[in-house]
């Protein structure tokens, strides 16, 4: 007995050592105004502060802002943050004037993390820069088609494999009651919302035109000119698609973000729509969702034609046009986004930055993270190699067996494919997707420029871009970061 | 207060010598701040005035001519001259700014035809005024105007069959349509709480009440009032046929929702002002005007109207000024969207803030001081002297 006193009292000493490390730290994370991503971080602090002692103060900024916030609190030394939980694609406007903390270190030190768990993409992109980690991914984003099993088995229809097959099925859906309460009911729901997350929908359509020959090749920019590849046949073909979709969707869908139309399809109201892994477990929800087990995932939808970068043409596939397709049909997932990840102010005190990195590593631990995956509100993904493989993890959470198969499958293929599109991560491409892209896609909805003049708008905007940043400089960051050697 | 009480004049010797200099200059520098009393107090207000409002002013139109990028431990700035306006006159962000020009239309002809003629007429008539004609008020008038036709083939372009209001196009609308609105509807109401109704003094405050509401909520409001899916009149909507219809997607639609809710907002100031302003018109006109047999339509058209004149005038530039800057409304009720069909000029410059170009956002600053200046001032010249004589 004694000596089991003695035993107590030794692990309460170094428990309260481990206590007292960030006893009276006091630290501030920015993210976007939730709930989602906030909710977790929120939720989650005061057990941090419990088990360390570090106080976590988590602020929220719209989404519109979050960029230049970070960029002007760091940039001006006001260094009111001492953590930022953002896009990864942005880091390398905060790596090069050397505003991020390099956490190389920290996370080979870290055994808790189980570093070599996190899926790749997400260690080797989301994460790292130039070799140099920088940020924690907190969650794991890939967009997919989701669509409502019942209606399509009720209409004999079967899953998306083409953006043909996405608008056949919207159109013969589209003014079917959905969810039994006698009103008619809508064939797509896409965000299309201005300032908001329609520019990586519309990235996700055209990926598959655009790119066929791996991920390497890029759907942004011509590797070898840096020119925009937004004024040719497939590009046109995709905003086809893109607008065919309006005409299934809601009344106002020009005004919807994803918190919209994730809430229209978890209360019935659409037969497909774009999302991230959110859906998947927002459906699960039996407080808000009415779609529990009548939701699918797919891969994004492909195409059987594909660019051809010499004629700006398109060109059906074959062996040598599309080396990847499936039953001739060529699919690019869309890593867009790259996941909500946390990184630490370079300026911040030594020992409030390692409260911030210990913070971030408690999120992504799997003793945390596999929970937050699998509800709807924290808004974060699957991420871990251990948590697609983990099934009673998600029946335990509500899905059903086949539902999470089915949702964790199509993550799986989008993540494991080796064509897939990765977002874009030179400097300052929040001005080319933010501004550019997305007010000519929102013009051209709102009927207020041609398909002809949205694509020379892009198409001149990121010129212009390119050429006030440096041509030489730009393509330099975009084949380094697709991988292309030259 | 002399020193020691001593007769002046007494002193002897280097000493005396040194008072009557010490006194000199006490006296010199007394009479300087005699003499320049009513700047000395001034310096710390036009201090800062300078620090506050030029200072800024300056950089802005300083920045507006660069381009800036943040580096390690602040940013750096890089002259590019008018770059940034050739932008939005000349380059990627032309459509966004001007707009798209599309074919004119007879109507379109028509209306310009019919103000140019009006300002021709306003010329003619200053020249046929007899009152202090200048060289360079005639040179005045004819660039005004001639900028002011400019500026209406700009519009009716815009708004033409094939045509696209740009963010300047969109600004105007919002300040001509809207307050033209504004200004009939707050004469009407001023009119009809002057009558002896029952309940007057309730309809007073209520009339009021918009004026109050943070211009968020407003926003918020009326976003609430479109939304045909889910809004609190709905039903209504259901009942019209319209519940799957949506006016805030199409660009009319939006920009109508936008200038109701301004609209809404600031009638209630347009109201109190011409209300206070016919309480305090003479009775005694009216009072002849009704023993001369004049009916309702008559004292109003040429006692009571041409009484507002003054206040009329004053009032529309208060709420000019304030009209050019709108942002809140569109910002919050439909996002600048759908497309750009309800960016105002204070909100394209928000937006492009926002991507960090900062010289792009101070150059259509810079553009929306020059129009609102140019529109302001000729306002106040041509319209505001006249309602005064």
């Amino acid at each position: 007995m004694k000596r089991f006193i003695i035993l107590l009292l030794l692990a309460s000493a170094m428990l309260g050592v481990a206590f007292a490390q960030f006893e009276g730290v006091e630290a501030t994370i920015v993210t976007f105004t939730g709930p989602q991503i906030a909710e977790p971080l929120q939720r989650r602090s005061p057990d941090f502060e419990a088990l360390t002692g570090a106080k976590m103060n988590v602020v929220t900024v719209p989404f519109s802002d979050l960029y230049q916030q970070i960029l002007t609190d760091v940039a001006t030394n006001t260094n009111s943050f001492d953590g930022f939980v953002f896009a990864p694609q942005w880091m390398v406007d905060y790596i090069v004037p050397g505003f991020l903390e390099d956490l190389t270190d920290r996370v080979a030190a870290d055994s808790d993390l189980l570093w070599q768990d996190v899926a790749p993409f997400f260690r080797d992109f989301s994460s790292t820069f130039e070799g140099q980690i920088y940020t924690i991914p907190l969650d794991g984003d890939f967009q997919m088609v989701y669509y409502r099993t019942d209606v399509l088995e009720e209409n004999g229809l079967e899953a998306p494999a083409t953006w043909d097959d996405y608008i056949n099925i919207a159109g013969s859906v589209d003014g079917q009651d959905m969810n039994g309460d006698g009103e008619p009911d809508f064939g797509s729901c896409i965000a299309k919302k201005r300032n908001a997350q329609s520019y990586w929908m519309i990235t996700s359509v055209w990926g598959a035109f655009i790119q066929s020959q791996g991920t390497s090749q890029g759907a942004f920019f011509n590797t070898d000119t840096m020119e925009p590849l937004v004024n040719n046949a497939a590009f046109e073909s995709a905003l086809d698609v893109y607008l065919a979709t309006t005409e299934f969707g809601p009344p106002d869908e020009l005004n919807l973000d994803v918190g919209d139309t994730r809430g229209l399809f978890t209360s019935g109201r659409c037969a497909l729509s774009i999302d991230w892994g959110d859906i998947g477990t927002l459906a699960i929800d039996p407080t808000t969702s009415v779609v529990q087990n009548k939701v699918g995932a797919v891969i994004l939808p492909g195409s059987t034609q594909v660019l051809d970068r010499d004629t700006g043409e398109l060109v059906d596939c074959d062996a040598n046009t599309c080396p990847f397709a499936v039953n001739g049909v060529n699919h690019a997932p869309f890593a867009a986004f790259g996941g909500w990840s946390g990184a630490v102010n370079a300026a911040a005190d030594p020992l409030v930055k390692d409260a911030v990195y210990a913070f971030f590593s408690y999120m992504n631990q799997p003793a945390q993270s596999n929970i937050d995956v699998t509800i709807g509100i924290t808004g974060f993904n699957p991420y871990r190699v251990s948590q697609f493989e983990n099934l009673p993890l998600w029946i335990t959470a509500g899905m059903s067996r086949e539902a999470a198969l089915n949702y964790l499958g199509a993550i799986r293929e989008s993540l494991n494919s080796p064509n897939m599109v990765l977002d874009l991560r030179i400097p300052q491409n929040q001005r080319y997707q933010q501004i550019v892209l997305d007010t000519a896609i929102s013009q051209l909805l709102a009927g207020e420029l041609t398909k002809e003049e949205a694509m020379q708008q892009i198409y001149d905007g990121w010129q212009e871009i390119t050429d006030e940043l440096g041509l030489e400089d730009q393509l330099s960051a975009y084949r380094s970061t697709l991988g292309v050697q030259r | 207060m002399r020193s020691g009480g001593r007769p002046e004049g007494t002193l002897q010797g280097p000493d005396a010598s040194q008072t009557r200099r010490s006194r000199s200059l006490r006296e010199r520098i007394g009479s300087w701040f005699d003499r320049n009393a009513g700047n000395v107090f001034l310096l710390p207000t036009f201090l800062i005035v300078l620090l506050l409002s030029i200072f800024p002013f300056l950089v802005s139109a300083y920045l507006s001519l660069s381009r800036i990028r943040f580096v390690r431990g602040g940013f750096e700035i890089t002259f590019v001259g008018l770059r940034n306006y050739r932008k939005l006159i000349k380059g990627s962000e032309k459509r966004h700014f001007l707009g798209v020009f599309g074919d004119f239309s007879l109507i379109s002809w028509l209306i310009l035809i019919v103000f140019v003629a009006l300002l021709g007429y306003a010329l003619w008539r200053y020249l046929r005024s007899g009152h202090r004609i200048s060289a360079a008020g005639v040179i005045y008038r004819i660039i005004t105007f001639s900028i002011l036709s400019y500026g209406m083939w700009y519009l009716l372009k815009t708004l033409s069959s094939g045509g696209r209001p740009g963010t300047l196009a969109v600004t105007f609308i919002y300040v001509f349509l809207g307050i033209g609105c504004q200004y009939l509807l707050g004469l009407g109401l001023a009119l009809l709480t002057t009558q002896r109704l029952v309940g007057r003094r309730f309809f007073r405050v209520v009339f009021l009440l918009p004026m109050m509401i943070t211009p968020v909520g407003i926003a918020y409001t009326f976003r609430m009032l479109t939304d045909t899916d889910k809004g609190p009149i709905n039903p209504i909507w259901k009942l019209l046929g319209l519940a799957e219809v949506s006016w805030v997607t199409s660009p009319w639609g939006a920009r109508w929702a936008i200038m109701i809710g301004d609209i809404w907002q600031w009638t209630p100031f347009m109201f109190i002002v011409l209300l206070a302003a016919i309480e305090g018109l003479p009775e005694e006109l009216f009072e002849a005007a009704h023993v001369d047999g004049a009916s309702r339509w008559q004292i109003f058209w040429n006692i009571t109207l041409p009484q507002l004149v003054p206040v009329s005038v004053t009032v529309v530039l208060i709420r000019m000024i304030e009209a050019f800057k709108i942002v809140d409304l569109p910002n919050v009720l439909t996002n600048g969207g759908p497309g750009t069909a309800t960016e105002s000029l204070t909100l394209h410059s928000f937006f492009t803030w926002r991507a960090l170009d900062l010289g792009g956002s101070a150059a259509i600053a810079y553009m929306l001081l020059i129009v609102s200046l140019f529109v302001g001032i000729s306002y106040a010249n041509l319209l505001q002297q006249r309602a005064q004589r």
